[in-house]
């Protein structure tokens, strides 16, 4: 029998969904029965679906290992399935064109995989797979023969620091918690992932939920709570589908629940749905909602260690920090603490996105300089154009430029740069990008979801979009810059919560490292030719060659011209689509 | 105890007492403008801000409580700054219309702009136009005004019980509203307005009835009902335009609809002044004397003809305890029936 052996393993994270993992799945199902090996199927030929595997770029991607041979596919679709099971299931040939080629493996070289280790690897929806993988051993050594301090005093030494964004260490947190006379103690997985291109805590949850569970069966048994919550964005479907059902699995199994492998220790998880709020993500906007409140912070201190979820002494942890915990207790603090830098320990996940080739999921160890992410993970920009910069930490961080490329990527360094680490997306911007845009974007982004609760963020940030508004629309006025600068300062040191206070970051960066670009706009242009009140479409003679495309593209009747002679935009008419930028094949459409 | 210093002068207070409680005793002033005594802190106004020594960013004083050797200042030229940056943000969002406005005055913002000479606006920029009024009976909500320190959500949940408000919306939009914005339908007690500190929230009958500096206040106990609450009539012209309660009386300041609105009734023309006795099919004012004998005269007849459970007696809800003993006490002696009731039923 051919398929002795045999594993197929489908990335079915939402990447590879949306790719067409499923289709891709039943077409293996079809395939391998109609050639007739459909009774081994079950037995013999494994086909698991597995997580994020981080290179969402070249999804739908697909292991086939037979005999414990690795060869991975990338691009397939449903209607190549039937060549592999022909050629590669059947005779033994794998199909090499469809291989995956250098680039995927430079994008895994350069990785350091804790958190992420699993995913892509097993599959999140059976326990038995994450058990056979040492799932649940770290719970098992803690719960078992360590006391809660000594198990805090291994995270303490272990280096963790929060994942979410503000990097305070773990161990001190629940330090603290667990020194609290409380009878009642909460613990919180903060999966309210909100920022724009961020997809970590959603991956790892798809990935591998039962190492965010275990992470906080560990965090509970540290701190003294029997009671913990997952805070998830109902917008994550298949994450909540793949929670819920790893939560009820560890129950039956005997992970959750009263007297836990048979100590006197009980927790369970609940899940909480959050209703899409950005501001959901701050944890006391966080605990008001799981309070049934409406999701607006609180002003700290106290501190939710000391007073959070209905006042009582409440660890809120990040997902990724969570996922992390098992991996330590499993492998060590020394093994953990020997990645990244002095002051910031492990890895990190971060969402690499925007003018990338190798787009997707990536985890590094703390330090890596940023260049290495961007040109030996990332596989540098797309369609060979210039890197102009890289926003991390999303609608709170900022701009690291082209030039700055060797910074580390890790808490310190990244904060030094004007931005931060934050959960960890990564946008790559080139010449293309338009700075002030940018930071407009952001802006829209954050005065939306501002609560409305403190004046400098619900009414301060409405201003500083404006400002940009008029900027972008050659309507700026001398003085505008300073303006938004003196503004962001105010708002950053006089907003209630974290969201109020990063802002405005995405300003205060650009135009630390791009002022050029906002005085440019101010004399009317927009040197990367985005916005489009500041655009001019004209045609280029010594290219135009009279073929029409333009003026049918334009939806505004802009353009005139007879058949193989010049053509010509009236401005006046046009209304700056870009459509006939797109269409033209000679590059005789110009925009400035 | 807890021992601080505020401005260089040390306190020493209770424990959980806030940096803003613990300024008041030593009576420095901080600028507030959605912190209200009566309720819990909330931190929105960010005007109260104050630098504690070893905290990188200030923080609110209404919200953050004293801790064992804090250093706290409450006025630097950073954060006096800082206040007139919101200042000017919450300016930049509001009608401005003082001359018109009813809480003209009376205005905590009105008050603070004044203090802090506001007269230029850096931050000019799109305001909230509301057109749809709210068609209650009672309370004007001119919700353009609003500055959204949610003391009036906060008074109708902590105070009332009601939760008739909250907050809606996000960002730039948000919005103090009834459900599904709706038309305010609760019970009207109107403590929303007295906690009000600017023009938002008013009474719809104090409408151009008069500026508070022309007003004579005078203190009165509320006669609808035998609770007593408190009441500050604020009369022009001899007329009663408006009715408050002070937070200093014990019932806190709070009222109800009928001691807060229910003041119509005092210069009604249909108000019984004197008390009327039917002759000929006609009403006619008589002396107190008069009626109570005629009262009297015909209770015996009654009683002497048809026995005295041939009468009953039936009290009022806004009578106080003791009025109401009285009164079951002349129809048990003086009448000789058990036959006596009470309007109140509950």
């Amino acid at each position: 029998m051919k398929a002795n052996n045999t594993v197929i393993k489908v990335c079915m994270g939402t990447g590879g969904i949306a790719a067409g993992g499923s289709e891709v799945i039943d077409a293996f199902r079809t395939e391998l029965n109609t050639a007739g090996i459909a009774a081994t199927v079950e037995k013999n030929c494994l086909m698991h679906k597995v997580g994020c595997r981080g290179l969402c770029a070249k999804d739908v991607l697909v292991d086939v290992i037979i005999n414990k041979e690795k060869t991975t596919y990338q691009y397939i679709k449903p209607e190549m399935v039937s060549r592999i099971v022909k050629e590669h299931i059947i005779e033994n040939n794998p199909v090499i064109d469809w291989a995956v080629g250098d680039d995927y493996h430079n994008f895994h070289k350069k990785q350091l995989k804790v958190v992420l280790s699993d995913c892509g690897s097993i599959d999140p929806e059976d326990i038995d797979a994450y058990i056979n993988g040492k799932g649940y051993e770290a719970a098992r050594k803690v719960l078992t023969t360590l006391k809660p301090e000594e198990a805090i005093e291994e995270i303490k030494a272990s280096g963790l620091r929060g994942r979410g964004g503000a990097g305070f260490p773990t161990g001190v947190k629940w330090e603290v918690a667990r020194k609290q006379n409380s009878k009642q103690k909460y613990i919180i997985c903060n999966a309210d992932e909100g920022d724009p291109g961020a997809f970590m805590d959603r991956s790892v949850i798809e990935g591998n939920p039962h190492a965010v569970i275990e992470g906080m069966i560990i965090g509970a048994y540290a701190i003294g709570s029997d009671k913990g919550y997952v805070y998830i964005r109902a917008e994550y479907p298949l994450a909540v589908e793949r929670l819920r059902k790893a939560l009820s699995d560890a129950k039956t199994k005997g992970f959750l629940g009263k007297d836990i492998l048979g100590t006197k220790f009980s927790f369970d998880i609940k899940v909480k749905l959050g209703a899409g709020a950005f501001v959901c993500g701050e944890e006391t906007a966080l605990i008001a909602s799981i309070e049934g409140q409406r999701g607006m912070p609180r002003a700290k201190p106290p501190f939710p260690v000391y007073s959070g979820l209905w006042g009582q002494p409440t660890v809120i942890n990040n997902v990724e920090t969570f996922a992390n915990v098992p991996y330590i207790i499993r492998n060590g603090a020394k093994w953990f603490s020997s990645f990244g830098t002095e002051k910031s320990k492990g890895t990190k996940v971060f969402a690499l996105t925007g003018k990338i080739k190798n787009s997707g999921l990536i985890e590094v160890p703390m330090g890596i300089p940023l260049r290495e992410i961007i040109y030996d993970i990332g596989g540098g920009i797309e369609g060979g154009k210039l890197l102009k910069a890289v926003q991390t930490g999303g609608p709170s961080g900022g701009c690291i430029p082209a030039d700055m490329l060797d910074t580390p990527v890790d808490f310190e360094s990244l904060a030094k740069a004007g931005s931060i680490v934050g959960s960890g997306g990564m946008v790559v911007l080139d010449e293309d990008n338009c700075m002030v845009n940018m930071a407009q974007y952001f802006l829209q982004f954050t005065q939306m979801e501002s609560c409305g609760k403190c004046v400098p963020c619900r009414i301060g940030t409405k201003r500083l979009l404006e400002i940009l508004d008029r900027i972008t629309k050659g309507k700026g006025k001398e003085g505008d810059i300073e303006l938004l600068e003196k503004l962001s300062a105010d708002i950053k040191a006089a907003s209630l919560c974290g969201l109020g206070q990063t802002a405005p970051n995405p300003i205060l960066s650009t135009i630390k490292y791009f002022r050029n670009e906002y005085e440019a706009h101010l004399k009317g242009k927009c040197p990367a030719a985005v916005c489009k009140e500041l655009l001019t479409y004209y045609i280029l003679e010594e290219f135009c060659k009279g073929c029409g495309a333009c003026l049918r593209a334009c939806p505004s009747k802009a353009i005139t011209g007879e058949k193989k002679k010049l053509h010509k935009i009236d401005p006046a008419v046009c209304i700056k689509c870009g459509a006939c930028f797109d269409v033209c094949k000679f590059k005789a459409v110009k925009k400035e | 105890m807890i021992k601080l210093t505020i401005n260089g002068k040390t306190i020493e207070v209770a424990e959980g007492t806030t940096v803003l409680d613990a300024a008041k005793m030593l009576n420095i002033e901080i600028p507030t403008l959605c912190h209200h005594p009566k309720l819990t802190p909330f931190g929105g106004c960010r005007l109260c801000i104050v630098e504690v020594k070893g905290v990188p960013r200030p923080l609110t004083s209404c919200t953050t409580p004293v801790s064992e050797g804090m250093e706290v200042t409450t006025s630097t030229p950073a954060l006096e700054g800082l206040r007139k940056t919101v200042l000017e943000l919450i300016l930049s969002d509001h009608p401005n219309d003082c001359m018109v406005c009813e809480k003209a005055g009376d205005c905590t913002l009105q008050e603070l702009a004044y203090f802090y000479g506001i007269r230029e606006n850096r931050f000019g920029g799109e305001r909230r136009i509301y057109g749809k009024k709210d068609g209650n009976p009672f309370i004007e909500r001119d919700m353009e005004k609003c500055i959204l320190c949610g003391r009036c959500v906060k008074v109708c949940d902590e105070v009332q019980g009601v939760g008739a408000i909250d907050f809606a919306y996000r960002g730039f939009k948000s919005k103090i509203c009834p459900t599904f914005e709706k038309d305010l339908d609760c019970e009207f007690c109107g403590q929303c307005v007295a906690v009000c500190p600017t023009g938002a929230l008013t009474g719809k009958m104090w409408q151009l009835r008069g500026r508070q500096k022309d007003i004579k206040e005078i203190d009165t106990t509320c006669s609808y009902c035998g609770t007593g609450c408190n009441l500050t009539l604020h009369v022009r012209q001899n007329e009663v335009v408006r009715v408050t309660s002070k937070e200093d009386t014990w019932n806190e300041g709070w009222l109800c609809v009928k001691g807060r609105f229910g003041y119509s009734f005092i210069n009604s023309p249909d108000r019984l002044k004197k008390p009327l006795i039917k002759r000929n099919g006609k009403f006619e004012e008589a002396s107190w004397n008069e009626a109570l004998d005629y009262i009297s005269a015909k209770l015996r007849e009654i009683k002497e003809k048809h026995g005295p459970d041939s009468i009953a007696g039936l009290s009022s809800a806004r009578c106080t305890n003791e009025e109401n003993y009285l009164f079951q006490k002349f129809m048990r002696t003086g009448i000789g029936t058990n036959n006596v009731d009470h309007c109140a039923r509950l």
